[in-house]
């Protein structure tokens, strides 16, 4: 069997005399959409920041394709193959949807000298041409991002996390604040992503009905420790899930 | 097309219009070209990257006084003194960088602040190597394919063309890859760095850029004068040129030129007040900071806004009367 995409080994953060994160080992397979709950201030966030280098940790470590990254820098993760989005919406509101999206790819072309050299869009209009129609943004290209209504903006923070073609991809609450009639629209894309285009995903949400469908497991995470891990059934149907966050 | 036109009216006006100038118009114009690079600069490093600068003109003066102390104390052709103006501006100014990996905002305007400082207490202080509060003098004008620059209109016209080498370079920077990084890193550095951003680097790059269009601007203004002291070189000035590049527009490539000819040239157009000049000068830079904070630039877009606003509206309406 191959070595997973990403393990996460007794990962541990503290903040003070507040254990956010303790003792923590995850796998994600390559192919995978693996799905992290939790109450609010179990831990979720700082695991993610953890993994993808904002936060350095206290002990544990993480690999990933086998070779440990613990405490590089966002930047070299990325460079590694790993992306993300915050639970924030966090695009560049002045630049076009086009230029986010070229920006999201282009530092993985040439060198830092040789991309002075490169033409302004950096190689990456055909790769943006396919993510303006896959997320349906194709009309609003030439606008600036911070224009765009909320959603859209969602979509093009998730999409932006894509233009590299990442192996893997940690999406913070990619559902939070996305109305309903768009909801159903990003669980169909970033299914259409993972089953299509074989992305693997952690995805951090509190969406029960939006996680559950989209993930072939679950974590729970409580007081920064690992719950329970399992399918989505076998989440529903743990009595110690249901009494600490999923309720009746 | 309005733009080829307004490019076509401005060459001609900077090729034609000196030449109608008596020597002290002619002096003023190149002073101007030659801060158009340096607010130019300035606004690589604050306009695009965001990361705020009080240390350009201690810049320029490094520029400044290493061309004009290899001319003339060892005797090199200005020519071969632009590598070293420009080499040693682009270390310094990765060296005044890093503070900003570290702080941001008012404190590396403190940082940067601080630096300006030490940089001109150097020039004043150091008489062995800068001539002290005395300054350099006779510093040379330069040749171009042995043709001399003395003359007041032969040296604006090459300085002319140190300004369309520079703009061209930022403009070529602004439109590459590294200007879309500038803009992230100014938008949201930590968005940046998960994109794949060297924002480190690139924070570098910023100041670098920035110092050396500063320090190739100097070696010009040297020449320009032909004798150098300290005082240009002061925070003072560094606080004008961010007000150049304030007031013209930031984040624009036109805008620091703008900028520049209000700092630079409005006070000698409002000579007719007499006493009252720089009073004028100060309200109408208040009022322009207080109603339109993106500077001159910002007054255009909001008037093209507004014109297309307009067109739309009309357009609409006459629509709405047709399918009546």
């Amino acid at each position: 069997m191959s070595a997973p995409l990403l393990e996460v080994s007794g990962l541990s953060k503290s903040f003070g005399n507040i254990h956010a994160v303790s003792g923590i080992d995850l796998q994600v397979n390559k192919g995978e959409v693996l799905g992290l709950i939790g109450p609010n201030g179990s831990g979720k966030s700082t695991l993610f920041n953890c993994i993808l280098g904002q936060l350095r940790p206290d002990s544990g470590e993480v690999r990933f394709k086998g070779e440990a990254v613990t405490g590089l820098n966002p930047t070299a993760l990325n460079r590694k193959g790993i992306g993300r989005t915050f639970q924030l919406l966090q695009v560049f509101p002045s630049l076009s949807v086009r230029d986010n999206l070229i920006v999201a790819g282009q530092e993985h072309r040439s060198t830092l000298v040789g991309r002075l050299f490169l033409p302004p869009d950096a190689g990456q209009t055909e790769r943006c041409n396919e993510l303006l129609d896959l997320f349906n943004l194709t009309r609003l290209a030439e606008e600036p991002a911070g224009a765009l209504s909320y959603g859209q903006q969602k979509l093009l923070d998730i999409a932006m996390a894509f233009t590299a073609s990442p192996e893997l991809v940690l999406l913070d609450e990619p559902a939070g604040g996305v109305n309903p009639t768009m909801l159903g629209g990003v669980e169909k894309l970033l299914r259409r992503l993972n089953e299509e285009m074989g992305a693997t995903f952690v995805v951090i949400e509190h969406n029960m009905s939006f996680v559950m469908g989209l993930s072939h497991r679950v974590t729970v995470l409580a007081q920064g420790q690992t719950l329970a891990t399992g399918s989505p059934e076998e989440i529903r149907a743990n009595p110690a899930v249901i009494e600490a966050y999923l309720g009746d | 097309m309005l733009r080829w036109i307004i490019i076509a009216v401005v060459a001609a006006i900077l090729i034609f219009v000196p030449t109608q100038l008596k020597p002290y118009g002619i002096f003023l114009i190149s002073n101007w070209v030659i801060f158009c690079v340096v607010a130019m600069g300035l606004n690589l490093t604050i306009g695009y990257a965001g990361q705020i600068s009080l240390a350009q003109a201690g810049f320029m003066g490094i520029g400044a006084y290493t061309s004009a102390i290899l001319m003339t104390r060892f005797g090199m052709d200005f020519w071969h003194t632009l590598p070293a103006a420009a080499g040693l501006s682009f270390l310094l100014g990765v060296i005044v960088g890093y503070p900003a990996l570290r702080v941001q905002h008012h404190y590396l305007a403190f940082v940067t602040l601080g630096f300006n400082i030490l940089v001109y207490l150097v020039f004043r202080n150091e008489d062995w190597l800068t001539g002290g509060a005395f300054g350099i003098f006779d510093i040379p004008r330069p040749s171009v394919f042995g043709y001399a620059t003395n003359d007041p209109l032969a040296f604006y016209y090459l300085c002319l063309a140190f300004f369309v080498v520079m703009f061209s370079l930022a403009w070529w920077i602004v439109r590459s890859p590294w200007g879309r990084a500038f803009a992230a890193l100014r938008e949201n550095p930590i968005r940046a760095a998960s994109l794949g951003v060297d924002i480190r680097a690139y924070t570098l790059l910023a100041f670098a850029t920035g110092s050396t269009f500063a320090g190739l601007a100097g070696a010009f203004y040297a020449s320009l004068l032909e004798f150098i002291d300290p005082y240009p070189f002061s925070f003072e000035y560094s606080l004008s040129f961010l007000l150049m590049v304030i007031s013209g527009g930031s984040g624009t490539l036109v805008g620091p030129m703008i900028g520049a000819a209000l700092v630079l040239l409005m006070p000698e157009w409002l000579r007719f007040a007499k006493d009252y000049y720089l009073m004028i000068y100060a309200v109408f830079v208040m009022v322009l900071m207080a109603f339109c904070p993106s500077g001159v630039v910002g007054i255009w877009e909001r008037l093209t806004m507004f014109m297309r606003h307009k067109r739309m509206t009309a357009a609409a309406a006459a629509a709405e009367e047709q399918s009546k």
